[in-house]
């Protein structure tokens, strides 16, 4: 019982030297309540329905050092919702907010990038607010690196007003050793358009839970990702989309490529409400398992609770075709290319759709990294 | 001699299909071989090009002096042997481009021949393309994702202008055609034909035949060669049926 505690409190200092740094009033307020939210709490563990397969014992006995930052306040962080789990107020208690807004009925053409870089043994917390003004449009980038060991725990609120159109692209690729924690929120008002891609690569033990929701009518969403593994790496995506009112559309589709012992876990959960008539839900997760010691636990779950909806939800685990590897060797490609070269074009799927032209080709890259292969792209 | 198929039993799952097949093709020549469903014209096509769910039970195939089933599909194809498929497979997530110029560079290091850059190998996509009046919107496509029945058979003969095989087995490639897609398909096939290659043209269909003239046509029933002749034979065949050949078998 006295070492539970002690994980649970090595935070302490920290938090008093954050504390003393956060002038804003709200703030501070906020932080110390989810700072109490997480002593009493602690990190869950699996018998936390919602961390089943995913065990972040190995995160509460590494010990990390808070990094420096100087933080933003908004009264939008009073919508972020830290009661989740210990993680969602570890992170509020020090997150290190940023704020951007583009301003109504605005296209801004370059991308907004934030790259995150986690130096060796530290504790990152960073947040972003996003605020998509009526009718704009705009793309946001964030990045995660690391230099070694560290523990990265961020998080994103999103707010998507009328008619704006958002592209978010979320790129995971820290170093082998390192922890990384995400959260996602996004809201949609009338006739808004969200479209995201995120990429899990890196990381030994890496979460992103997702929560989507329409709350005004006409919204539509695509929310994708791909996550690709090996060694021992572990990646646990956890989505949730709230149809709360009528005529949304979201698409959800989800691949994962998994490596030697690595293992995946994708829950995506699309929740239809009674009201929210018109809803059109399609969610699919396709896992490709590159070894017979590679894992993977898929669960897409629709609750739906109107009638008058289109719903459609699937999940695959498999391995390459046979087919689609004698075709390929019928044109000369030796068995370790063409099995490359499938196990690319089926992770290229989800890297296509990205439209920024030098994220698209690192991703192709990295791809290719983690694949060894030299596919002459 | 290019190919020699002597006494070839074959089959699949413990079934035999192929039961004594012989067959000679040389270099320069175009042979159709005919016959009805389950004749085991696709058999013959898939062990050739070296399918692993096929299996050789007896006899030899003899490729350039080298026996054929002695090598694995991949070797088959940098060696020369080229397999246009009855339903070609989709390979999402890679272009066509990308996937071409893979399999022309495998060949061409096998041969110890330079290979092409992306801009190089370019330049040769769009020259070979224009054989099957393809243009280069097809090149950034997945390979085969999303094309028609007829762009799928066109981009078989457009792989096979790209990697200019030595023995080229076409498995009714003209099923599921339109009449234009058919009329290119075998122009396509015409201009690749020449003294240096040999070519086989697997069809249930007298039609195909019509746009690329055989030298030599073969019908299959039950696993083996049972009549033989020249281009008029198929005419024969698409006049009096299968049952005509399958009766005089008996």
């Amino acid at each position: 019982m006295m070492t539970e505690l002690a994980k649970e409190t090595i935070y302490q200092k920290d938090f008093q030297t954050v504390l003393e740094q956060t002038k804003d009033e709200n703030l501070r307020r906020l932080r110390e309540k989810a700072f109490a939210y997480f002593t009493e709490n602690g990190f869950p563990t699996p018998k936390n329905e919602e961390w089943k397969y995913t065990n972040v014992s190995q995160i509460s006995d590494f010990r990390f050092q808070i990094s420096n930052f100087k933080s933003e306040s908004n009264e939008l962080l009073n919508a972020f919702d830290f009661e989740r789990n210990g993680f969602t107020a570890l992170h509020l208690a020090f997150a290190d907010v940023q704020i951007i807004t583009i301003p109504k009925e605005t296209s801004v053409e370059k991308p907004f990038e934030f790259n995150f870089r986690a130096d060796e043994n530290s504790a990152n917390f960073p947040h972003i607010i996003v605020v998509a003004e009526a009718g704009s449009k705009a793309t946001i980038i964030e990045h995660y690196e690391s230099n070694g060991a560290s523990f990265t725990n961020s998080a994103i609120q999103i707010f998507i007003e009328d008619n704006a159109n958002l592209t978010h692209y979320r790129v995971q690729k820290e170093s082998a050793e390192s922890y990384h924690i995400g959260t996602t929120e996004i809201n949609l008002k009338r006739g808004s358009l969200y479209n995201s891609t995120n990429i899990n690569l890196g990381a030994k033990l890496s979460r992103h839970d997702i929560h989507l929701k329409f709350t005004e009518e006409g919204g539509e969403a695509f929310v994708d990702g791909l996550y690709m593994l090996g060694g021992e790496q572990h990646h646990d995506t956890h989505s949730e989309i709230d149809h709360a009112l009528p005529n949304c559309v979201s698409h959800q589709s989800y691949k994962g490529v998994l490596n030697d012992k690595s293992r995946g876990v994708f829950n995506g959960k699309v929740m239809v409400r009674e009201n929210a008539s018109g809803t059109d839900a399609q969610q699919s997760n396709k896992n490709l398992l590159l070894s017979n010691d590679a894992r993977v636990d898929t669960k897409p779950q629709l609750e739906i609770f109107n009638d008058d909806v289109k719903c459609a939800h699937g999940a695959t685990v498999g391995q390459l075709e046979e087919e689609e590897l004698f075709y390929l060797l019928s044109r000369g490609l030796n068995e370790t290319l063409a099995r490359n070269l499938l196990t690319y074009g089926f992770a290229e799927e989800i890297v296509n759709k990205i439209e920024v032209e030098s994220i698209k080709k690192q991703l192709d890259e990295a791809v290719l990294n983690r694949l060894n292969a030299d596919l002459g792209v | 001699m290019l190919l020699e198929i002597k006494d070839l039993h074959a089959g699949i799952e413990g079934r035999e299909i192929l039961k004594g097949l012989n067959l000679t093709v040389n270099a320069g020549e175009v042979h159709a071989i005919m016959g009805p469903n389950g004749s085991g014209k696709s058999t013959l096509s898939k062990v050739l090009a070296g399918h692993p769910t096929y299996e050789v039970l007896s006899g030899e195939v003899i490729y350039e002096g080298k026996n054929l089933l002695e090598l694995e599909p991949d070797e088959r194809a940098r060696e020369g042997i080229f397999l246009a498929f009855q339903y070609p497979v989709e390979v999402p997530g890679v272009s066509n481009s990308q996937f071409l110029r893979l399999a022309y560079n495998e060949k061409m290091k096998h041969h110890g021949t330079e290979e092409l850059d992306p801009l190089e190998f370019n330049d040769l996509l769009k020259e070979r393309a224009k054989i099957v009046e393809m243009d280069s919107s097809f090149f950034k496509r997945s390979v085969n994702e999303g094309f028609s029945g007829g762009e799928k058979k066109r981009n078989e003969i457009l792989q096979m202008a790209v990697l200019q095989p030595k023995l080229a087995i076409l498995d009714e490639t003209d099923s599921g055609l339109d009449i234009d897609a058919l009329r290119i398909v075998a122009e396509g096939v015409n201009k690749l034909r020449s003294s240096e290659n040999g070519i086989i043209l697997v069809t249930h269909y007298q039609r195909l035949l019509n746009y690329i003239e055989p030298d030599f046509v073969h019908v299959l029933a039950n696993g083996k060669i049972v009549k033989q002749g020249g281009k008029e034979l198929a005419l024969e065949l698409e006049e009096k049926g299968y049952d005509w050949v399958k009766a005089a078998t008996k």
